[in-house]
């Protein structure tokens, strides 16, 4: 049984040299990290350690997406790691170690748990690419109200209740003075009387025609 | 004083304090142009050399016919057309022209406001809707349009305008812009709702506050990496091009039309003063103040736009770097922007085939500088793609925002006064309306907002353009043309001068005599057939939105189809036809009722003469 198994893991990295030798296969995805762009000073460096969470992370996604079907880390194939960290990997298939698991399936397996793939490196989207595999952009929330209603809602209700107190406001006070003048006059009357009285404070009314008189004529 | 009473005769209004008079003025002056003309024209004809021309217009033409309209109205206190009628009844057109030219730019400019106040309410959201493409139903991508262009370009000409491909494809009436230019309409009838009393405590707010945003926006922007060279690409003179002829006629129309002269609304608003007011200190603050916001404004802009330009050309350089690290599977954040250029040499030198294969784009911060933008491009699609690089975009955005509303509402003010004072003055309307009812604001707002309704169509935008080139032109150039001949020649420099010393107790000296005498006219006459022949040499066109063009995101540039040139050229000469109209028919009127004069001067009463210096000293020479 072990060295079954044995055999089988030397025949699978001597076939997995095998494949990377030769050219790169159509089921294949190529794959481009750019970890200083996501994380600056706190990036990590890219060593086996972390292809290995690699090859982990998609035997995962294999997992989830096709369930009973259980890959291994020695399923998934990475081949031409370059400095650049990218490289292009193949699946195997669990059955057949020289068959390849197909493009469309590998997609969806990887769609579905990209989210997870993503913070296992702690990389968005953008700064861990699928090449071929484009990423489903966020639907974007759409609140019920759009926002710019409720802002000219408050703009428009400030403008109107604005209108309506400079209109009505002249007419109440109109109507406030209409009821006055009745008892000014009558205490006018009475303070003239008064000063008619007294002697004279006030001789007459304020006529005020010919008030701009020195403008004209100069005499 | 200023309120009207019961009994009936009413008051002129008046300003409650000369500051409110003056920022009114300011107001009036100072507007979007200022914000978005004056830097454009800076940057396009060499920057600090465009200075000259420009204060030469405003010292020989801006500051003498805004003296000479300030002193007019004060002195007469009568709106624009019972100014013209006071001075000779032949010249009745010239306010009825005005008249004509303020309602049609009242309809046009409040559409402007419309679009500044829906960007307004925009800005109160995170991300800001202009940031970001939206996406395609499959959620795969985004849309093409946005696409192609860009999303400030898709959000402008798309989610704003709803664009048509053609002006002469109309769309339908677009129910935000609606809402947008109604809000916009209601806005400007709260500030008039009692005339200049209710203005007059407006102006307080929407003419000091541009000036605020403007330092803010300096303060920020001179700290924005890129500012400096934006401020160095504006100010560097290029003296070789003093010697094209267009850069003085784009000076002498930019003073002209910044100060808003000719419209009727300085009139009116003067008319509102005490006639002992110093109107020559008042025209030359206005004037000054005026082109001093413009070169203030243009050093704000220009730092925003140095620093989009210096953002631009950062991206640009990234996306060479990202292209270069994937091909050449060089380490991530090798290739920085600092040592772009040493390994863009070295790769270059190397693998020359596979560079060029890659199609780098060519990233030169100076292209980057030159793209100009003048008008709604800078407003809505420059000044708005700057603010999404500035950390806290929806504040800056909504400063922005409220700024370029408040320089529109200001001179706003000025046209609609340009309107509703001569209405009043000709006292159209019965007196046993109420005031507020009366001074027919909400009439002529209702109305202009019916009209305006043709500018919020598809097609809107187009229009906007028509009439912002050919009515706020030509017209105004003749109307000023009239006022400056009618005052001077047929009132009488003489009268003109005593009624200048009878209002602020000297006469004006031999500057201002020479200016409206001689160089302002001539100036004025050159100005105007030198701005015809240009616009008449070629056909006019204009730059349409057309996603199916072929170079498409750029506008693809289209001749006006003939119906709407025949427009053109109605908008350009119906405003003028009453000058000679009127005066045709007061001449007819004059042959027929020989016995009728001409209506009489108010101020004239035969009673009492006006004495001239000379008849007093003649007759206390007598005693």
């Amino acid at each position: 049984m072990l060295g079954k198994i044995f055999f089988l893991l030397c025949l699978s990295s001597a076939w997995a040299e095998d494949l990377c030798s030769k050219a790169v296969p159509p089921e294949a995805y190529y794959v481009r990290l750019s970890i200083k762009t996501a994380l600056g000073d706190k990036a990590y460096v890219w060593n086996d350690n972390e292809m290995f969470l690699f090859q982990a992370t998609l035997a995962f996604a294999m997992r989830s997406q096709f369930s009973g079907q259980e890959y291994n880390v020695s399923n998934i194939v990475v081949c031409d790691e370059t400095p650049r960290v990218s490289f292009w990997f193949v699946v195997t298939s669990l059955e057949d170690p020289s068959r390849l698991v197909s493009r469309g399936d590998v997609e969806q397996a990887v769609r579905k748990s990209r989210n997870r793939i993503n913070s296992a490196f702690l990389l968005t989207d953008q700064t861990l690419e699928f090449i071929g595999i484009t990423p489903t952009l966020a639907a974007p929330v759409a609140p019920n109200t759009p926002p710019w209603l409720i802002v000219f809602g408050v703009v428009m209700g400030a403008v109107f209740a604005g209108i309506l107190v400079l209109l009505v406001l002249p007419l109440i006070q109109k109507k406030r003075k209409k009821n006055q003048p009745m008892e000014d006059e009558d205490s006018d009357e009475e303070t003239q009387v008064k000063t008619a009285e007294n002697g004279p404070e006030r001789s007459g009314v304020y006529n005020m025609s010919f008030s701009d008189d020195d403008k004209f004529t100069q005499m | 004083m200023g309120k009207t009473e019961d009994s009936g005769v009413q008051e002129r209004p008046k300003w409650d304090n000369k500051a409110q008079y003056l920022l009114t003025c300011i107001g009036f002056a100072v507007g979007i142009g200022n914000v978005w003309r004056f830097p454009y024209l800076c940057q396009i004809y060499g920057g600090g050399a465009f200075l000259i021309p420009y204060l030469i217009a405003l010292v020989f033409q801006g500051i003498p016919l805004l003296y000479l309209e300030l002193a007019i109205g004060q002195r007469l206190r009568l709106g624009s057309i019972g100014v013209w009628n006071s001075i000779s009844p032949l010249l009745g057109g010239v306010g009825i022209a005005s008249m004509i030219v303020s309602f049609l730019v009242c309809i046009f400019y409040n559409t402007i406001m419309a679009w500044v106040l829906w960007y307004f309410f925009h800005s109160f959201q995170n991300p800001l809707p202009w940031s970001q493409c939206p996406i395609n139903e499959s959620l795969t991508g985004y849309d093409v349009e946005c696409e192609k262009s860009t999303p400030v370009n898709y959000f402008w000409y798309r989610e704003t305008l709803n664009i048509t491909p053609d002006i002469a494809v109309s769309g339908s009436l677009q129910w935000w812009m609606v809402v947008c230019l109604a809000s916009a309409w209601c806005v400007v009838f709260i500030c008039f709702i009692k005339g200049i009393e209710s203005m007059g405590k407006a102006v307080y707010v929407t003419a000091t506050f541009p000036y605020l945003v403007l330092t803010i926006f300096l303060v920020r922007a001179l700290t924005l990496p890129g500012a400096t060279d934006g401020l160095l690409y504006l100010f560097t003179p290029d003296w070789n091009i003093l010697m094209e002829p267009r850069v003085w006629l784009d000076a002498a129309t930019q003073i002209f039309f910044s100060l808003s002269l000719a419209f009727g609304g300085l009139i009116a608003f003067s008319s509102y003063n005490p006639e002992t007011n110093n109107c020559e200190r008042d025209a030359v603050v206005v004037g000054v103040v005026n082109s001093a916001t413009s070169l203030y404004a243009s050093i704000s802009v220009f730092s925003i736009l140095g620093f989009k330009a210096t953002t631009a050309f950062n991206t640009c350089r990234t996306e060479n770097i990202l292209a270069l690290t994937n091909h050449f599977h060089i380490s991530d954040q090798n290739i920085t922007l600092e040592n772009y250029d040493t390994w863009f040499e070295y790769l270059n030198t190397t693998y020359t085939e596979e560079v060029a294969g890659l199609q780098l784009r060519v990233c030169d911060l100076q292209r980057f500088l030159d793209q100009s933008a003048s008008g709604t491009g800078l407003a809505f699609i420059a000044f708005t793609e700057a603010v999404l690089e500035m950390p806290g975009s929806q504040v800056w955005a909504v400063l922005f925002f409220v700024m370029l509303f408040s320089l529109g509402l200001s001179s706003m003010f000025g046209n609609l006064e340009g309107v509703l004072t001569p209405i009043k003055d000709l006292k159209l309307l019965p007196k046993w309306i109420p005031l507020e009812v009366v001074t027919g604001s909400w009439v002529t707002c209702l109305i202009s907002f019916l009209i305006s309704l043709i500018f919020t169509l598809g097609s809107g935008n187009y229009w906007v353009e028509v009439f912002n080139g050919y009515v706020g032109s030509v017209p105004l150039l003749i109307i000023a043309f009239f006022e400056i001949i009618g005052v001077i020649y047929v009132h009488g420099i003489k009268n003109f001068s005593e009624d200048i010393y009878f209002m602020t107790g000297s006469r004006p000296n031999i500057y201002w005599k020479a200016c409206w005498m001689v160089i302002s006219p001539l100036m004025l006459l050159v100005v105007f057939v030198a701005y015809v022949i240009v616009q008449a040499q070629d056909h006019p066109t204009y730059p349409a939105w057309d996603p199916s063009y072929e170079l498409f995101p750029e506008t693809e540039v289209r001749p006006y189809p003939d119906w709407v040139f025949a427009i053109i050229i109605l908008l350009s000469s119906v405003p003028v036809l009453p000058i000679p109209l009127v005066a045709l028919y007061r001449l007819i009127c004059r042959r027929r009722t020989s016995s009728a004069r001409a209506e009489p001067n108010p101020y004239s009463n035969d009673g009492f003469e006006i004495e001239t210096q000379e008849q007093y000293n003649q007759r206390s020479e007598k005693v």
